[in-house]
């Protein structure tokens, strides 16, 4: 679906245009097999808790979402109005796949599941979440993460 | 997003991007990516299929032993659900309440249009909920539907600018008063079991056959005039989606 030429109108010639950021490579890190990794969700898909804070235009910030969130708690406050929210309706895994990590983690896949899981909202400009980033990416260290998988909406 | 692959892999913390947009992954090239052709808005293909998710999830977190990059992998299957790309009328998802084809409206009875089709749907949305073990994404303005309605249709036929909350920017109460009333729609739409539907056919039904969506640009041509930026910016970029003026003329 989401090839572009399947998008409907006007959506295809959007995302071309969209200024993007430019980034030098960056050199993958190396890590331990992905039985003993463990792994963080960081989405931008703008979720939150229900009674937090919703995004607003241009926000840069981020939301914590504890990995014993119940998807019941969680709402979605991307401010786009150009992507299915019906998925996530149904089933939160499909942006947030918390219950697949678990899964995993207990047939061993993967190590463990992260304590705490991060949402920003995509629709901002990257280069003001470089610090947000930089905060995001202490806690990670701290929570032991070294797999950090990224879903965007 | 793509961008938060290179700052977190710059501190030292490995990385994979579940992309929808190649084009952008092409360009931005994070360090790791799994390309799949799901809608916007669906990183996991499909919803309610664990055994996918977890195809795609592997798949993904597979990338992690890559230490050369950047890579940019295909995922090698199409979500189940979508049909032949996904299009419009190829699943069979249907509204459990057929509602007259909008007529050019009078906006001065529009507010009670749309309130009738709230009360249409209400008994939907709460079978909708009772399905999803009382999970709703409804919740942003605090609002119930039929306050939101009048509080759309009193700044569209009015436009006044007032907010009802001390302390809250009448944008964002305009902003997530829409949010909520579409999310409640979606939700009493969706209330019988069986393939979630594209959010295609969904803004099609939304865009093309509901009171509410006439109201929704009712409020989009008041708050495109306004004095206020924030009202201006919902109003013209945040309201009607991309696309949707095929589904609004189709009537």
């Amino acid at each position: 679906m989401a090839r572009l030429s399947d998008l409907p109108g006007g959506m295809t010639e959007h995302l071309l245009k969209l200024p993007l950021p430019e980034f030098d490579v960056t050199a993958p890190v190396a890590g331990p097999p992905l039985a003993e990794r463990r792994v963080a969700i960081v989405t931008s898909a703008g979720l939150m808790r229900r009674g937090e804070d919703a995004f607003a235009p241009g926000d840069a910030d981020y939301r914590v979402i504890p990995g014993d969130v119940r998807g019941a708690d969680l709402l979605m406050s991307h401010i786009s109005v150009n992507y299915d929210r019906a998925g996530f309706v149904e089933d939160t895994n499909v942006v947030f796949p918390i219950d697949r990590l678990r899964e995993l983690a207990e047939g061993g896949a993967i190590g463990s599941v992260a304590d705490h899981h991060y949402s920003f909202m995509g629709a901002t400009d990257p280069e003001k979440m470089a610090l947000p980033a930089a905060e995001v990416s202490g806690h990670l260290q701290a929570d032991r993460v070294d797999a950090v998988l990224l879903t965007p909406v | 997003m793509s961008a938060l692959a290179h700052y977190f892999e710059r501190a030292g913390i490995p990385t994979v991007v579940t992309s929808l947009v190649r084009e952008h992954s092409e360009r931005i090239r994070p360090p790791r990516t799994l390309w799949t052709s799901f809608e916007l808005g669906r990183p996991l293909g499909a919803p309610g299929d664990a055994a996918f998710q977890r195809r795609v999830l592997l798949a993904a977190l597979g990338l992690l032993e890559e230490v050369a990059g950047p890579v940019l992998a295909d995922f090698s299957e199409d979500a189940p659900s979508a049909g032949a790309n996904g299009a419009a009328g190829e699943d069979a998802w249907a509204c459990p309440v057929r509602f007259p084809k909008p007529a050019a409206s009078d906006p001065a009875d529009l507010g009670a249009q749309v309130a009738q089709e709230v009360r249409s749907l209400a008994p939907w949305y709460e079978r909708s909920r009772e399905r999803r073990g009382g999970r709703t994404t409804v919740g942003l303005s605090g609002f119930a539907p039929e306050a939101i309605v009048e509080l759309l249709a009193g700044y569209a036929e009015r436009g006044e600018e007032t907010s009802p909350r001390d302390g809250v920017a009448f944008s964002r109460i305009l902003k997530h008063a829409l949010d909520d009333l579409l999310a409640w729609y979606r939700e009493a739409a969706t209330a019988q079991p069986g393939a979630t539907p594209s959010g295609r056919s969904l803004a099609a039904w939304f865009w093309g056959e509901t009171r509410a969506s006439r109201l929704f640009l009712a409020v989009r041509e008041r708050g495109a005039a306004s004095e206020d930026p924030a009202i201006r910016l919902v109003a013209k970029l945040l309201l009607v989606p991309r696309g949707a003026s095929a589904w609004i003329e189709a009537e």
